[in-house]
């Protein structure tokens, strides 16, 4: 059990410290970035959909359809 | 500059920067873990455990950097009441708390095997637990106000307030004695770091720096699609109640 692969985990002792160090921050900004980019996705579908039921807003969408590009 | 202040040229130069963007941060991110955890020497005092500097130090510089983008969107935003600059205020203040919570929990993560104690009532701490509550306290009033004007101006009004303290943070480490080191990196007489750790430190800011622009850019659109669709929504209600009212 002392090949390179577990001498990388152990951390020098240290494994505990420095990987939750990292994890925390790779749980806490993946969450968030996710929760930011959904929350995009989602309210941009939305528009879509009421902009569409709409039938006297629909002169008013250009014809690219939404703000959000590609 | 102040065209990008108005809210459709700023959604069609979101959409032109998020791809460039947040791959230029996936790569930073990869390149930042293949340095911190595997190709960065190890410090002669403290073994590995000086790997954590690479997910604290950026994390604590952002924490403050983000405070003073909330803090600088607040400004117009509580002057001339201007709509983008809300939205980059609202959007901004969860990636600062987000990165406040890591430089903390790093930091305990850090000095419990140097120090021997995960927590210690030092200025250093004390004030930067104070900007955890600051952000928290910038979110909660967002969203327990119902008026989004006066909401908005609470809010602009606590994050101007509590600019206050980003200066007490930086130099807490000066003005009392801390537990905490001094500054190491941003010091006049030059870095006090090796050059093989800066590396890694560097590359991790930057890619830390990135994630903030792509985090907030989707932040910030969907909070200005939010506004559309309520604004679309209660034209819809009316048109409703007209038609109610003329059969």
């Amino acid at each position: 059990m002392t090949g390179p692969l577990s001498e990388f985990f152990a951390m020098g002792g240290y494994a505990f410290y420095v990987w939750a160090s990292y994890g925390a921050a790779a749980i806490a900004l993946g969450v968030l970035a996710y929760i930011s980019y959904r929350r995009d996705r989602v309210t941009a579908a939305r528009l879509e959909t009421l902009r569409q039921n709409a039938p006297h807003r629909r002169r008013a969408a250009t014809p690219q359809g939404s703000d959000h590009g590609a | 500059m102040y065209k990008y202040a108005n809210p459709a040229e700023f959604q069609r130069l979101a959409a032109r920067l998020l791809p460039w963007v947040g791959g230029a941060t996936v790569i930073l991110f990869a390149l930042g873990l293949y340095y911190g955890l595997y190709a960065s020497p190890v410090d002669y005092q403290q073994g590995h455990t000086v790997r954590i500097m690479y997910v604290h130090v950026p994390a604590a510089w952002m924490a403050m950097f983000s405070y003073v983008v909330v803090a600088g969107a607040s400004a117009p935003s509580l002057i001339w009441t201007h709509p983008l600059a809300d939205v980059a205020a609202r959007a901004a203040a969860p990636i600062g708390a987000v990165f406040t919570a890591l430089a903390l929990i790093t930091g305990m993560l850090w000095g419990e095997p140097l120090w021997g104690t995960w927590w210690e009532w030092d200025a250093r701490m004390t004030s930067v637990l104070v900007l955890f509550f600051l952000y928290l306290g910038d979110i909660a009033l967002w969203d327990a106000i119902d008026n989004p004007a006066t909401a908005s101006r609470a809010a602009a009004i606590l994050a101007l307030v509590g600019v206050i303290n980003i200066p007490i943070i930086k130099f807490s480490v000066d003005w009392w004695n801390s537990l905490h080191q001094p500054a190491s990196v941003l010091r006049l007489d030059g870095p006090s770091i090796h050059g093989d750790m800066l590396i890694p430190l560097f590359i991790m800011f930057a890619a830390a720096k990135l994630y903030f622009i792509t985090v907030l850019l989707w932040r910030m659109r969907g909070e200005l699609t939010k506004a559309k669709i309520r604004a679309l929504e209660s034209a819809a209600r009316a048109r409703a109640e007209l038609s109610e009212e003329t059969p």
